[in-house]
């Protein structure tokens, strides 16, 4: 049964998705216990698989039995488990968290929006447990498509916002199909472990370069790396808050870890780091990611989407550890991957909570905040201090290691640009908290009373953010086990 | 000095937080006042049961979790952290006793909250007494950072907000800022965080520039420490209710400032290489600035609280002083202070309050004849101040002698000269607040009876600190021994 784990992580939300599409039509309240049960299953597998890769090494599975040129096979080390395992359990969270929200919003249209989100996590963790490249941009479309769909059931001006979202992100695909259809001219394959085979052979190649640039400006557009942002923020902000919590910590980190995947294990260490000469230029980038992020994040004045510029802010950071290319930046930006799910997490499930009681989250409308909501406030107080990286919250730990990985490649731009965006993170948030703790704003004439008595969440919502909460530290203080157990095996030799 | 594995550093530092729940669910202040007081004792209690296998010469150890190579998150409990540490967890409870009396004397609002913070603030200060290394001691800094900021913004209003952002602004910005990447630095050459009898960078072959830098980033980035010109919160942050001035500002907060820089100076750097690099005078002078100038920025004030608060700064570099002196008579002084000042001061923010609760008086110009009304808590406050300026029989006397034995020691007479200099100008800014309250008549129009002072618990508690002054003057055993033992873990004399 356990060497059937891979298969069972994408089989059974697929097949949980066509149920819930058709439960949609025949017994709408069937559609939320029945994905439960489907999310619970792929959770408890990539737990298993994660703890089997990390005590038996990689694991390799042929679907359907084909071998691995011809076939597609699914590739698992700790890596993609680690990214699986965290997929996996916050999708898991977040369905459970919904609940309330979606009886309330999306009553009509149960069906069609569960099953969306499954697909939506089947697209994730199929892009997270292949090693096809192009079986890669199949599951990369399913999900970007439902995510399009997801945005775009949000009220107002999410249609827009979604189409925008369409247009760039179907161009980010489109390079990626690009540079594999390059690669499989160059190499008539198709699988990561063979392309990577024959690529070393063809280091000079300038078809091999166009490649590289093609499909990692795509994943770049795809991630939302700076300057190719631009889609993000109205998409996150304009998503009906039942789903962001969802679509705004996955997807960007799944695409950095496919970022990873490709340069590691299709390009290969020596040929991404060594013979493109690009890092240079990505750090350069990944600085300015950092900064222009931090800066855009002041400017804002709505919870919500000040939280989406802090989403660049993060992607900067691990893009930026990992073509530092040595193993302290690297070892911070898988570590910062795994802990981003998390803190994102937390971070949009307590403004789904703020905006499940709220009229909206932009900062007067927060007054109050601290006594109306005690502990979904208390759990954005632990995801600021995890964002600021403050220990022993996790955030802390991989900024460490970044730092530490700026300090030994003597890139003091990153270091600085690191420190900044930590401090403008203590600016960011605690100019939330003050509205939302201090009652001194005039109440001006005409205001309608704000009430400050008790009035939190639902159960269903607290509890999934206070446990986020509580993980973020848990994260934290078992980063070394985590850093030795998980990423060390999967950072090339060659990084010393 | 052998290190022993113990949970007991993990019970004395997790005591406080414990008691949060029950705090929050407590249904009557009484009770959530009980389960405060409760935690006092608890906590004071098993720092007390740690203290014979510390003076018996035995280091407790606790590792939480190994989250670096070769730096854990680990308490170990030294003489130097064991003295702090029972000077904030006994103050803590005279401290909740003083805070009920001011808390339902002047009606505040969110006490729950406040007690919570003050649970957690504790519980941060012990974390930073008993911190093995570096790492440890910053987790903890941070988290005193931002349990604070609720207590100094306690009040809610424009004025809170404003001492709030300035708090956070000089802590926060010099905890990322400055100490964060000089920690880095530390940990890329070292490869280790712990706190080492002869310091972890001798090794490290920095240049003489390389390490003046680095030791400045962390004496301004520790800003508790309130060294100038990083002292602008400190002042700013008396809005905050007087108990939390008075604990806080004069206690906790502020002497983590101090210990940590002890703790890098003595720990990270090494008094050997402070000496040869001559970096003990960029100490010493800037401690000595400090004291000089915030005793003359005190002297200008008409707030009581922000006179205390100038006073403070400049006592605290009295701590830094000791510690850069480079000698064991320094260092001892050093520790001396910490505790004492600690017993002054709180009895004078204590004293500060009364008073407010009592008559509403803020200013040092409103105190005319208030001694005649209030004898015993203007006793205290004259108590208070003599062992502040370092007059015998009171503890202040003690640490100033080490301080200036260090100075005799090492033949630096520039310090000693500063040192009573800046007696002199404590004395200048002190003694008028008592000439006023016993000797100026009270003003015409004011009332001129006696108040009960003895009906609340506010004027209890400096009673109980300013006694505890005169005390520690006539039996000052454990608290030598274990700054003579804290000196000797450093110059293994």
């Amino acid at each position: 049964m356990t060497e059937h784990l891979p298969a069972l992580i994408v089989v059974v939300p697929l097949l949980t998705s066509f149920l819930i599409f058709a439960l949609g039509w025949l017994k709408k309240d069937l559609c939320f216990p029945v994905g439960l049960f489907g999310l619970a299953v792929a959770a408890s597998s990539c737990m298993g698989l994660l703890l089997r890769v990390m005590r038996w090494g990689p694991v390799t599975y042929k679907l359907g039995g084909w071998e691995a040129p011809w076939g597609i096979v699914y590739v698992v080390d700790t890596l993609n488990g680690m990214v699986l395992a965290a997929v996996a359990f916050s999708a898991l969270i977040q369905w459970i968290w919904s609940g309330p929200s979606v009886k309330r919003h999306f009553q009509d249209r149960l069906g069609a929006l569960y099953g969306l989100q499954m697909l939506f996590v089947t697209g994730l963790l199929g892009m997270t447990v292949t090693g096809d490249a192009f079986n890669l941009y199949v599951l990369l479309e399913i999900a970007s498509i439902t995510a399009y769909a997801l945005i775009a059931m949000g009220p107002e001006r999410a249609s827009l916002s979604s189409l925008n979202y369409v247009f760039m992100g179907t161009l980010g695909a489109c390079f990626y199909l690009l540079g594999v259809g390059y690669l499989y001219i160059m190499t008539g394959t198709l699988n990561m472990a063979d392309l990577a085979r024959l690529i070393t052979g063809l280091h000079g190649s300038r078809a091999i370069q166009v490649a590289f640039i093609i499909t990692m400006v795509g994943l770049w557009l795809k991630m939302a790396f700076f300057p190719l942002h631009g889609w993000l923020p109205n998409a996150y902000t304009h998503a009906p808050y039942p789903i962001s919590g969802l679509i705004a910590p996955l997807m960007t980190k799944v695409m950095v870890y496919v970022m990873i995947r490709i340069d590691l294990n299709v390009f290969g260490p020596v040929y991404s780091f060594e013979k493109m000469g690009l890092e240079k230029a990505v750090m350069w980038l990944a600085v300015l990611a950092v900064i222009m992020g931090s800066i855009m994040a002041l400017a804002q004045k709505d919870l919500k989407r000040m939280l989406t510029y802090v989403i660049l802010i993060e992607v900067g950071y691990m893009v930026g550890g990992f073509w530092l290319g040595n193993k302290s930046g690297m070892t911070g930006a898988l570590l910062h991957l795994l802990n981003d799910v998390f803190m994102t997490l937390c971070a949009f499930l307590a403004v789904g909570n703020l905006l499940y009681r709220l009229p909206g989250c932009s900062f007067p409308e927060l007054k109050g905040a601290f006594s109306k909501m005690p502990f979904t406030m208390g759990a954005l107080v632990a995801t600021a201090l995890s964002i600021v990286g403050v220990p022993p919250t996790c955030g802390f730990f991989s900024k460490w290691y970044l730092l530490l990985g700026a300090l030994e490649a003597e890139h003091y731009g990153f270091l600085a640009a690191l420190i900044f965006s930590s401090l403008v993170g203590v600016v960011l948030f605690f100019r939330v908290f003050e509205w939302a703790f201090f009652s001194t704003q005039e109440h001006e004439e005409g205001e309608h009373h704000l009430s400050h008595t008790f009035q939190e969440a639902p159960v269903q919502m607290v509890v999934p953010v206070l446990l986020v909460a509580g993980g973020l530290v848990v994260l934290g203080v078992f980063s070394g086990e985590i850093v030795s157990g998980i990423v060390e095996p999967v950072i090339p030799l060659t990084f010393s | 000095m052998a290190d022993v594995n113990s949970t007991l550093p993990l019970l004395a530092v997790g005591a406080s937080l414990g008691v949060v729940p029950l705090l929050l669910s407590a249904r009557s202040p009484d009770v959530r006042e009980g389960w405060t007081l409760a935690a006092g004792l608890a906590k004071l209690a098993l720092v007390l049961s740690m203290l014979p296998s510390v003076l018996g010469g035995e280091n407790l150890f606790f590792q939480v979790a190994e989250v670096f190579p070769g730096v854990p998150i680990a308490f170990r409990v030294d003489a130097m952290g064991i003295l702090f540490a029972l000077v904030s967890s006994s103050l803590w409870i005279v401290t909740s006793l003083y805070s009920i009396g001011y808390m339902r004397g002047l009606k505040e609002h969110g006490q729950t909250r406040y007690y919570c913070y003050f649970a957690l603030a504790l519980c941060s200060t012990l974390g930073v007494a008993f911190s093995a290394n570096l790492l440890t001691l910053y987790l903890f800094y941070e988290l005193l950072s931002f349990a604070t900021y609720p207590l100094v913004t306690h009040h809610q209003d424009a004025e809170a907000r404003g001492a709030g952002r300035r708090y956070l602004l000089y802590i926060v910005g010099g905890s990322i800022g400055l100490v964060l990447p000089a920690m880095l630095v530390c940990y890329g050459a070292a490869n280790t965080l712990d706190f080492a009898p002869d310091g972890i960078l001798k090794q490290a072959g920095f240049s003489g520039p390389e390490l003046a830098t680095l030791l400045l980033m962390f004496l301004f980035g520790f800003a508790k420490a309130a060294i100038m010109p990083l002292h602008g919160w400190l002042p700013a942050a008396m809005v905050a209710p007087t108990p939390v001035s008075a604990l806080l500002h004069a206690v906790a907060v502020v002497k983590v400032g101090v210990f940590s820089i002890l703790r890098v100076l003595t720990g990270i750097f090494g008094l050997e290489l402070l000496g040869s690099s001559g970096l003990d005078s960029l100490v010493l002078a800037l401690a000595a600035a400090t004291m000089v100038a915030a005793s003359l920025a005190a002297l200008c004030q008409d707030g009581l609280k922000r006179m205390l608060a100038y006073s403070t700064v400049g006592q605290l570099s009295y701590i830094i002083l000791g510690g850069a002196l480079l000698s064991p008579e320094g260092l001892q002084g050093a520790m001396a202070h910490l505790a004492t000042h600690a017993l002054g001061k709180i009895s004078l923010f204590f004293c500060a309050g009364a008073l407010y609760v009592a008559t509403g008086k803020q200013r040092i110009s409103q105190m005319h004849g208030i001694g005649r009304r209030m004898p015993l808590t203007m006793g205290a406050f004259l108590a208070a101040s003599l062992s502040i300026m370092g007059v015998p029989p009171l503890a202040g006397f003690l640490s100033k002698w080490y301080l200036a034995l260090g100075c005799v020691a090492t033949e630096q007479t520039v310090p000693l000269m500063v040192l009573l200099l800046s007696s002199l100008l404590n004395a200048a800014y002190l003694m008028p607040v008592v000439y006023k309250a016993f000797f100026l008549p009270i003003p015409e129009g004011e009332p001129t009876e006696r108040l009960p002072e003895l009906s609340s618990l506010c004027t209890w508690a400096p009673l109980v600190t300013a006694l505890g002054c005169v005390l520690l003057f006539f039996f000052p055993g454990v608290l030598l021994d274990l700054t003579a033992l804290a000196a000797r873990e450093v110059w293994r004399v």
